[in-house]
């Protein structure tokens, strides 16, 4: 893939700025290992997403083995180990969702966009992700694109929304 | 395979409730719940607010609440006042908007509550302050009543009696097991530890097509902070967690504000009603993984590591969060504690039947006319819930089945329609309880696609450590994928059947040990659609591909 002008930002380095507000959690939690998953909430709120630098950043912070801190961002699914798409597109499957026609969802956002759920389009516009419950059962199925709950939505409605986007 | 969860709402200036000074002649009771909330509830907020202004009504107040529990209908406004309630007020609905207003001004309109079945046929007590109170604003818990049930424990009983009192009410974890909350508590109180002990209130509802956790959480944050405060004053611990999902973030925020202003009023905190009695709470996100529901998997979740489950004794009433004695509850059964420490335990069992008393919360959802959130006595039949309750089901849909339980619970057909909905008889249907979510099911469903449906679930949420579940679910995923795409055979049938059994007794936890309950529940009730996918080459409902089969497969018998 070539670099575009509106390629995934580079990962960031150690004099990135956005660093502090990561000490200010570590600090705030006293820097125990116990703090491990609030701390990686925190780098992902601040990042987007967990590099491997990231991680070593956090192990070194909380004295947690490099192994631990791995184990545990990739054990995890709220966890996201690259960047993601300028915008989002998150499908819920729930049950109530999943009897309502989830499913065909997902494939035409794929035919769309040919990405699969997890997927990011390789301009890095549009990432594809999938909820196991939102709890929106009474819309269901139900789609949120960039924030936004769209409920009892077609395959049609969806393939709209991502073309406007 | 990432996930998201529902969207934090976003910042924008917040219009403050419109209170009167004097007496209130009517009040609008705008629902903040997610559900509500996607629909742009708060501009409907806003609006009221604008129009009651505009119109002088200055004895009309408009607030935020959570659940009002219709969420099929909403945006919901409620008037408590005149006992009625608005449906589909639609932000840019102004003939709706209007007629809120009109009815607060004294006009008629809206559904009347007393006798719309949805709300007639139900008890609330955990959902007793839902719609009632703004979540966010403690005053509001506290002038119906709030924080006296923890007062009067604190100040007028003994530990053992507050014990006596739960174990009398008869109440049992509304997380799923149905295990006797007053043992429960008794057990961590006789563990002695010199260095603490714990409460912890477990929000990580996974469950698919369950949210009543969700909307307690959102809607009454303090009445589940009351119950911890009680349990630990009962136990003898100090100090609680309250576990949820990262998926809930407006649960999250709610609660960290409730935190904030309890500790403030001096409600939570050191020295709780001048007493001795101290009792802080914090605030754990998980992050996306369902087998943090279960116990010991929630704990090493709280102590930062991978959430995974170990084996049980010791059960964590004995050794628990850092090895200390901790008491685990689902946060329906801590949302009740207030009541049945305020009303008696002798209130509390007279609702419900047999061994199953008390209420319970229930998710409606799937192909029903109601959808939304109800609370029942425990003993209803499934009829009345989804026929009376629910409404039905949507365009004269035929019922096929009523799904219980989530990933580990079953399906039921239309034969068991007049079973009452308790622990005993849902065991026994081969279901279970669980958390509460309620799918119902049309004739369009499959029913083998729907057990297919959960063991993607269990299979990709299996945490890998016990052989069974990590192996087993995924096999037994590949074979009911065999079967819905027209490929399998009979052998095949039978060996799911096998591995299904030995999957539920040799697994480590109630996530591999219940992952095969969907097969057993729909082998059982609806066997004849898997032998229409396998000898008839079919899927009765029309919701499987059938694929052509290989060459070498014959039906009845042979290899594969």
């Amino acid at each position: 893939m070539t670099v575009a002008a509106d390629a995934p930002p580079a990962s960031p380095t150690r004099d990135d700025k956005r660093w502090r507000q990561v000490d200010v959690r570590v600090r705030r939690l006293g820097a125990r290992p116990d703090a491990l998953i609030e701390v990686l909430h925190t780098v992902q709120e601040v990042f987007g997403y967990l590099d491997d630098d990231a991680l070593s950043y956090v192990s070194e912070a909380l004295g947690a083995p490099p192994s631990r801190v791995l184990g545990v961002a990739t054990f995890y699914s709220h966890f996201v180990r690259k960047p993601q798409g300028e915008h989002t597109c998150v499908v819920c499957l729930g049950t109530a969702c999943y009897i309502n026609g989830a499913a065909a969802l997902l494939n035409r956002i794929h035919d769309t966009l040919g990405i699969d759920a997890g997927g990011t389009t390789p301009d890095g516009r549009i990432s594809l992700l999938r909820a196991r419950c939102l709890g929106a059962c009474s819309m269901a199925p139900a789609v949120v694109i960039d924030d936004e709950v769209h409920g009892r939505i077609s395959p049609d409605g969806v393939q709209e929304m991502l073309e406007a986007l | 395979m990432s996930e998201a969860g529902t969207p934090t709402p976003a910042r924008r200036r917040r219009q403050e409730p419109l209170i009167p000074d004097g007496p209130v002649r009517a009040s609008a009771h705008v629902c903040m719940a997610a559900g509500c909330l996607s629909m742009q509830a708060d501009t409907v907020f806003d609006s009221l607010c604008e129009r009651v202004t505009a119109r002088g009504l200055t004895d009309v107040a408009v607030k935020r609440v959570g659940c009002l529990g219709l969420c099929a209908a909403g945006p919901l406004v409620a008037v408590p006042e005149k006992g009625r309630i608005y449906d589909h007020v639609a932000a840019d609905d102004e003939a709706a908007l209007d007629g809120v207003v009109d009815g607060l001004a004294g006009g008629e309109g809206g559904r009347p509550t007393a006798t719309d079945p949805f709300f007639s046929h139900q008890v609330k007590v955990v959902l007793e302050h839902c719609g009632q109170i703004d979540p966010e604003r403690v005053e509001d818990y506290v002038a119906v009543g709030g924080y006296e049930a923890l007062t009067k424990a604190v100040t007028t009983m003994t530990p053992a009696e507050v014990l006596g009192e739960v174990t009398r009410s008869g109440i049992r974890g509304r997380g799923g097991a149905g295990y006797p909350t007053g043992l429960k508590w008794t057990t961590v109180a006789k563990t002695d530890s010199a260095d603490g002990k714990y409460v912890v209130c477990n929000g990580d509802e996974g469950d698919p097509g369950a949210f009543m956790d969700r909307s307690v959480l959102e809607s009454s944050p303090q009445q589940v902070l009351e119950g911890m405060a009680i349990a630990g004053y009962a136990v003898g611990a100090n100090r609680g967690y309250v576990y949820v999902r990262a998926e809930y973030p407006l649960a999250v925020k709610r609660l960290t504000t409730a935190i904030r202003q309890a500790e403030r009023a001096g409600l939570l905190g050191p020295r709780i009603a001048d007493t001795s009695f101290s009792f802080d709470v914090e605030i754990r996100i998980g992050a996306g993984a369902f087998v943090c529901g279960e116990e010991t998997a929630l704990i090493a979740s709280i102590e930062g590591g991978r959430g995974t489950p170990r084996p049980r004794p010791p059960y964590p009433a004995a050794s628990g969060l850092w090895g200390k004695p901790t008491l685990i509850n689902n946060v329906e059964t801590l949302a009740s504690i207030a009541a049945i420490i305020s009303r008696g335990a002798e209130w509390y069992s007279a609702i419900g039947s047999g061994k199953s008393l008390g209420t319970k919360v229930f998710a409606l959802a799937g192909s029903v006319v109601n959808t939304g959130l109800i609370e029942v006595p425990l003993g209803l039949t499934l009829r009345e819930i989804v026929f009376d309750i629910g409404g039905g089901l949507p365009g004269g849909g035929k019922f096929k089945a009523v799904q219980t339980g989530g990933p580990s619970g079953g399906c039921m057909p239309e034969s068991l329609l007049d079973m009452s909905v308790d622990y005993e008889s849902l065991a026994q249907a081969g279901s279970i309880m669980g958390s509460g979510g309620m799918i119902v099911m049309d004739q369009g469903t499959c029913m083998v696609d729907v057990a297919k449906f959960f063991m993607d679930f269990c299979r990709e949420e299996s945490c890998g450590k016990c052989v069974p579940c990590r192996v087993g679910t995924t096999q037994m995923y590949r074979l009911l994928d065999r079967i819905t795409r027209g490929l399998a055979n009979r052998d095949e049938l039978a060996e799911l059947e096998s591995l299904a059994g030995m999957v539920r007794d040799t697994s480590l936890c109630g996530l591999g040990q219940g992952s095969p309950n969907p097969v057993f529940s729909t082998l059982r009730y609806f066997r004849d659609e898997y032998m229409a996918h396998i000898d008839d080459h079919v899927c009765p409902a029309g919701v499987c591909k059938m694929e052509p089969r290989e060459a070498a497969v014959a039906t009845g018998e042979g290899g594969r």
